[in-house]
């Protein structure tokens, strides 16, 4: 972590910096978005301690999407990245947690049972993204159809591709 | 050759029985308004089991706002919520203003806060209005329409679009507002509560009514966090959470109203939260009426904003500056932003990444109805299907929303 990133904690947030010393990577403030870069297998934790610490109590997942940093200057770390957004409507404080995924094999923990809403973010995340949240236990199509092919949101897809659905669902299938 | 074996051979094998009648709703159903698919397991009348499909309405919103510029993006996010319209319009551009770090001159943010308030009154009168016509009210639906095409009348004089609105524009709007607009909307916010009394008097105490929604589909408060409700649907449940209370943007401080709250989280708790929302948004409408500030709506700067017609034929600057906003477009500086507002259904959220160029590198939206529609089987279970589409209603499911 930079000594700027240090220095942001500290101010902020001591206990993150005493408690997750080395799986916080980075930390930003920008335009009043306090974003956290978690190191990816740490993220569960990370994630149930902002929910259950009484000093946090991040008490809603409002958001969860990926990222493709492909073609973006500077490069990022990795290519892929997951955003977390999580609320405290008792404290009245946002925080926003980026996890970088490896190109090759995106995968990261998912944190379904820690939060009901991730269910469907994830599946999202993993239908526009192909990324994979390990243990999740439905991680299907959620906006494309089923016979795609591909992860449209990424920055290899070509915007003006066309994939029509040849046939329809049955109940069975459903 | 015992019958057993004959059964096995043969090349129909017999179905194993089932427990639950399956039945399919849509997605193409009168009562889901919009595309949107449930398969339910049924026991006798009793929901067992649901599961749901969306999609159907995916337009590749994130997508295609990659390939056009900031402002082209504006007429994508009409589609999102098209029943109010406006506050996309809204939400997105303030994303993109905050990522520019200007401030939009108090007449625009003025003119803003009207068409918002009235645009979640004409979405809360739909949803109220086709909610009741899913239940067999038939007549509040027509007096809630009625006052609907006069918000889209007041949407027609003020940009010339009654639905897409595309109002709008990154620091400022695509035009200033008519003569003698205000006193129209003064003259529409005096005539809205005796609708609203009217519907009130037909559905509030009406013992019909009451049978058909209290009780039905409801959620608690925990659960309700953990499935990331916002908006009218979180506030049935009893938490007062609202964006323009907790982060205030545009003057909505400066007005006395309330959050309305309920506490059941059922349906009816959310038909008497949007009632009590749209007498809170006639409050602040006659505040915020009283006295529009004058002076110009779009910032000054022309890097942002298009310069006057006037200066682009008579001056090389203004020529210039209107070249180069529609060949390259605005370019906010390198970095992400999450911006936020109240919009009819909860929390919308625009989340832009930015790396300096005349295209947005990506747009994000949070939805409030994929939040909130994701309950929905938890919310409907031992339920009747007749509830599920009486709860369907009072959540507000807008299709165009939940795809993107």
């Amino acid at each position: 972590m930079q000594e700027t990133a240090t220095k942001l904690l500290e101010s902020k947030f001591p206990v993150l910096l005493e408690k997750f010393k080395d799986s916080i990577l980075d930390a930003t403030d920008f335009r009043g978005n306090f974003t956290l870069v978690i190191e990816p297998s740490k993220i569960r934790d990370m994630v149930r301690f902002l929910k259950e610490d009484s000093l946090f109590r991040m008490d809603m997942l409002m958001d969860l999407f990926g990222m493709d940093y492909d073609l973006f200057e500077p490069p990022m770390p990795e290519r892929f990245c997951v955003v977390y957004q999580l609320v405290s409507l008792f404290q009245k404080q946002r925080i926003f947690l980026k996890v970088y995924l490896k190109e090759d094999a995106p995968k990261v923990d998912s944190i379904h049972d820690l939060y009901a809403a991730a269910n469907w973010f994830e599946r999202e995340a993993w239908d526009l993204f192909g990324i994979v949240f390990e243990g999740h236990p439905h991680l299907k199509r959620i906006l494309c159809h089923n016979e795609f092919v591909g992860h449209p949101l990424r920055k290899d897809y070509q915007s003006d591709k066309y994939q029509p659905l040849r046939t329809a669902i049955t109940a069975k299938e459903f | 050759m015992n019958i057993e074996s004959e059964i096995k051979q043969s090349p129909n094998p017999p179905v194993t029985k089932d427990p639950l009648l399956r039945l399919n709703l849509g997605p193409s159903h009168p009562a889901t308004h919009g595309t949107l698919r449930i398969l339910v397991g049924l026991e006798g009348e009793n929901i067992r089991e649901m599961q749901l499909e969306i999609g159907y309405l995916h337009r590749c919103f994130e997508k295609m706002a990659e390939t056009h510029t900031w402002n082209q993006v504006i007429p994508f996010t009409d589609r999102l919520n098209y029943c109010s319209a406006m506050m996309n319009n809204v939400g997105y551009v303030k994303a993109v203003e905050e990522l520019l770090g200007i401030e939009v001159p108090k007449r625009n943010q003025r003119i803003r806060l009207i068409l918002c308030e009235l645009s979640r009154i004409a979405d809360h009168l739909v949803c109220i209005g086709t909610n009741a016509v899913d239940v067999g009210a038939l007549t509040c639906f027509w007096y809630f329409f009625r006052e609907r095409e006069n918000i889209y009348d007041l949407f027609e004089a003020a940009c010339g679009a009654r639905l897409t609105t595309s109002y709008t524009r990154v620091g400022g709007l695509y035009k200033d507002i008519p003569e003698g607009w205000i006193d129209w909307v003064k003259k529409f916010v005096k005539n809205l509560p005796r609708t609203l009394d009217d519907v009130e008097g037909l559905l509030t105490t009406n013992r019909i009514w009451i049978d058909r929604t209290r009780g039905v589909a409801p959620i608690s408060k925990e659960r309700a966090l953990e499935y990331g409700f916002t908006g009218p649907c979180l506030r049935a449940t009893g938490i007062p959470y609202d964006i323009r209370k907790t982060n205030p943007y545009y003057d909505y401080d400066q007005f006395s109203w309330n959050v309305v709250t309920e506490t059941a989280g059922d349906t009816y708790a959310r038909y008497l939260v949007r009632l009590g929302e749209m007498r809170e948004s006639i409050k602040i409408l006659e505040q915020a009426l009283e006295d529009v500030p004058g002076g110009p709506v779009n910032v000054p700067d022309w890097t942002i904003t298009i310069p006057p017609k006037d200066a682009v034929y008579n001056s090389i600057e203004g020529l210039m500056a209107h070249f180069k906003h529609f060949m390259h477009g605005i370019r906010p500086p390198k970095g992400e932003h999450y911006s936020f507002t109240e919009a009819a259904n909860g929390e919308l959220g625009f989340y832009i990444v930015s790396d300096n160029q005349g295209r947005p590198y990506r747009v994000r939206v949070r939805p409030p109805c994929f939040a909130i529609y994701q309950a929905f089987p938890e919310m409907c279970n031992g339920q009747t299907v007749s509830d599920a589409v009486a709860a369907l209603g009072s959540l507000n499911i807008v299709a165009g929303e939940l795809d993107r």
